[in-house]
């Protein structure tokens, strides 16, 4: 009985995360590497994702209502006045892919009234549908603010007939009233890694990747398993010593870009960004 | 073992002492029957302002439930909430109601342990207000969800596949506490007027006899049924003592546990806890004029009980006042920058009226309550103590909405969000609602406590047959009281 089960696995559920060598013995960790000097700001893996998760278009109106479901955005800052000059050299704007940054610690998931999102073994924070009740205290806690909620019932307005045709038949369409967020794309790793378990293996690295870090045409995203210390991206986070579980990273050599947002609130987070470069002689 | 009075200056001194008789809480003029007869009528006839309240009230709630009806159907978009702003009002508002109910259990649990009687005559109507307003609370529990349809997935149900809600989430707890204390208040305010009930079952006819005979549950007013009475009633008291307690600092971890800057505050359990019963007293103190009016109850609810409640309203006013200064300064002066940028943005940024409306309403207003006339006159009061909740509820909402505008994340930086008609018409439907539910309440159960009205009679004039109405009682009887207490009888 599952009764007894919470009660003989209590001490399972006050496990601190994350911690050393958490994914030693687990064959995947998902995790990525954005590169913001490499980033152009063009939007191509936000349309790859809506058209890869069936993401409902809400509308300019809607979209000025902070109603937009955009799991990764563009985010674009600019100087102000003086600076612009000096930090913007280029007078442009300075691009942040932002999508769901799958935290070890992740803040949404102990506040959670349901149990609706929670961790899986392969570190990726998860959103279920069916038991999300809609309280969107996980959206509240998010200090990145990439959880998504449904505020209208998108699949009656999003895809008027014969729209519906182009949607993922892999992806669930969300119904009013749930979070949803940025899932690492879910489907194709679950794809992948079935299939890949009844050749008897792991995942190759590169053989998944997110439909962003597919469609970048900069190869500004790069996506693959931490877990296997040979990949590209466990490679990259070595390289700029990044560690999972510490919230402290200490640098041994300059002109290490690696960073990972807000990490000073202990979130843990899985996607490590490479600090854009700037001319400032110019 | 003897001990020799020192000889003291003031010892030899006499003290002239004028005897001032103490304002009694109740007229001299109140007898048992008159007390009956009194409180009986205020479930027949009462004054027409009671329907003009009441229908007031059920049109508010009509419209409120065609607000949520509206958001029910077509999604939770209609309320304007967006992504950085997943609460607004409805968070705001349940935080106010549940802080609401907090007084009556103060006055009917608390003041009932302690004997302080002069609670007696308005601790009944309090403890109903408590059990309405948790009820108004949790409807905005439910208004809130996305999926309202799946509420019961937060309670911890046996279901065939064993999921159960995940206990470490505050909303969970939060869940729980009002579960619980609705519970035990609904008990508790139906156990103390058992034997009202058994007044109101020998002098109803028809209908009404039939229910208060089946909620009399055969009451006789024998000794040994007062006997268990008393202990049943005075153990619920003490059970209902820590759990006002509990509820609300529960509450506050919904915001405690949470990192968002502003609500990573330590002090955030016992704060709630004050703010709770600063509104709730100074609810109990509208409520007291509305009743005092709307049911003719001036001979019980006298000018000297409403003077205790306007102290002791004062004193939690500034304990409140002082969580909230204190609150501050720890983030002004702590290491996270963050919050301290919250804090300026509260009181500098676009919900800056809301921030000093809430400092004038809930902190300067009291200090009014100081002047007599203010205490005295009716009208007065009732306005003051209504803008003491309205800064109260400007308190919630400046909790929530300035926190959501201005966090951690630059991106999410949204300035002057307001919420949509829908969500302001819930929210005057849950007033609606509480007020209904409430003049229903005061229709047809007695809100005035009979029998420990008559306890308090009782005591008074047993009191004056013993000392006598005029005789310095304590001058003659305990002749050395009067120099330990400085003098003063």
């Amino acid at each position: 009985m599952s009764l007894s089960n919470l009660i003989k696995n209590w001490s399972n559920f006050r496990t601190r995360r994350p911690y050393e060598g958490q994914y030693d013995d687990s064959p995947y960790k998902w995790a990525m590497v954005i590169d913001l000097d490499s980033c152009i700001g063009c939007n191509a893996c936000t349309v790859a994702c809506y058209a890869e998760n069936n993401l409902p278009v809400v509308g300019k109106e809607r979209f000025g209502k902070g109603h937009a479901m955009h799991w990764i955005r563009i985010e674009r800052y600019w100087g102000e006045g003086e600076t612009l000059e000096t930090e913007f050299p280029e007078r442009g704007a300075q691009y942040l892919p932002m999508l769901c940054q799958q935290c070890e610690a992740a803040p949404c998931e102990p506040v959670c009234p349901v149990g609706a999102t929670h961790h899986s073994p392969d570190g990726l924070n998860t959103q279920v549908y069916n038991r999300c009740v809609g309280s969107r205290y996980c959206s509240a806690n998010c200090p990145y603010k990439v959880r998504y909620f449904n505020w209208w019932n998108y699949p009656e307005r999003a895809w008027p007939n014969p729209l519906e045709l182009q949607l993922n038949p892999d992806v669930t369409v969300r119904s009013k009233g749930v979070m949803e967020k940025c899932t690492f794309c879910m489907q194709r790793l679950r794809a992948g890694m079935d299939k890949a378990k009844t050749d008897g293996r792991i995942l190759a690295d590169g053989e998944v990747v997110t439909a962003c870090a597919q469609a970048c045409p900069t190869s500004a995203i790069t996506f693959g398993n931490l877990a296997d210390k040979n990949s590209k991206v466990a490679k990259m986070w070595k390289t700029q010593q990044v560690d999972l579980a510490k919230n402290v990273q200490e640098k041994t050599e300059d002109g290490i870009r690696g960073y990972r947002i807000l990490e000073d609130l202990n979130t843990y987070p899985s996607i490590v960004y490479l600090e854009r470069l700037r001319n400032m002689a110019s | 073992m003897s001990h020799t009075v020192p000889s003291h200056p003031q010892m030899d001194v006499q003290i002239e002492r004028k005897f001032v008789p103490k304002q009694k809480d109740l007229g001299e003029d109140v007898n048992w029957a008159q007390i009956n007869k009194d409180v009986l009528r205020s479930l027949e006839k009462p004054r027409p302002a009671f329907w003009i309240i009441f229908f007031s009230a059920l049109a508010l709630f009509s419209f409120g439930v065609y607000c949520e009806v509206y958001q029910y159907q077509t999604g939770m978009g209609v309320s304007d909430l967006n992504n950085p702003q997943v609460w607004g009002l409805y968070i705001a508002t349940f935080i106010f109601w549940i802080g609401m109910g907090h007084s009556g259990t103060l006055l009917s649990a608390l003041l009932h342990i302690i004997h302080a009687d002069w609670r007696k005559p308005i601790y009944r109507y309090s403890e109903a207000m408590t059990t309405f307003t948790l009820m108004t609370a949790a409807l905005f529990v439910l208004v809130h969800m996305g999926r309202l349809w799946q509420f019961y997935y937060v309670v911890a149900y046996p279901n065939e596949r064993w999921v159960w809600p995940n206990f470490t989430s505050p909303l969970v707890w939060d869940a729980t506490a009002i579960g619980t204390y609705l519970t035990s208040s609904l008990l508790f305010l139906y156990m103390g007027m058992i034997p009202d009930l058994a007044i109101c079952r020998d002098n109803a006819k028809g209908a009404r006899r039939a229910l208060y005979k089946f909620l009399s549950l055969g009451w006789q007013g024998t000794d040994r049924q007062w006997g268990n009475f008393k202990v049943a009633y005075m153990t619920m008291a003490c059970f209902l003592m820590p759990l006002a307690v509990s509820v609300h600092s529960i509450v506050s971890t919904d915001f405690a546990v949470s990192q968002n800057p502003g609500w990573h505050v330590t002090s955030f359990p016992p704060y709630f806890v004050l703010g709770a019963l600063y509104s709730g007293c100074s609810g109990i103190i509208t409520l007291f004029i509305v009743l005092r009016y709307v049911f003719r109850f001036e001979a019980y609810m006298t000018q000297p009980i409403l003077n205790k409640l306007i102290k002791m309203t004062f004193a939690i006013a500034m304990v409140w006042t002082y969580l909230d200064l204190i609150e501050y300064a720890t983030t002004w002066y702590g290491s996270d920058e963050v919050a301290r940028q919250d804090l300026v943005y509260r009181a500098t940024g676009d919900y800056a009226l809301q921030f000093w409306g809430m400092i004038f309403c809930a902190m300067v207003m009291p200090f009014t309550l100081l002047i007599r006339f203010v205490r005295q006159n009716y009208v007065v009061l009732l306005i003051i103590s209504l803008i003491l909740n309205v800064g109260m509820w400007l308190e919630r909402f400046q909790i929530i909405t300035p926190t959501f505008a201005k966090s951690h994340y630059p991106w999410t930086w949204t300035a002057g969000w307001w919420p949509s008609w829908v969500q302001w018409g819930i929210v005057a439907g849950s007033f609606g609602w509480f007020t209904m539910l409430f003049m229903l309440y005061c229709k047809i159960f007695p809100s005035v406590s009979m029998y420990e009205v008559k306890e308090m009679v009782h005591e008074q004039n047993m009191h004056d047959k013993l000392h006598g109405a005029q005789a310095p009682a304590h001058q003659t009887a305990l002749g050395a009281i009067p120099e330990m207490n400085g003098g003063k009888i």
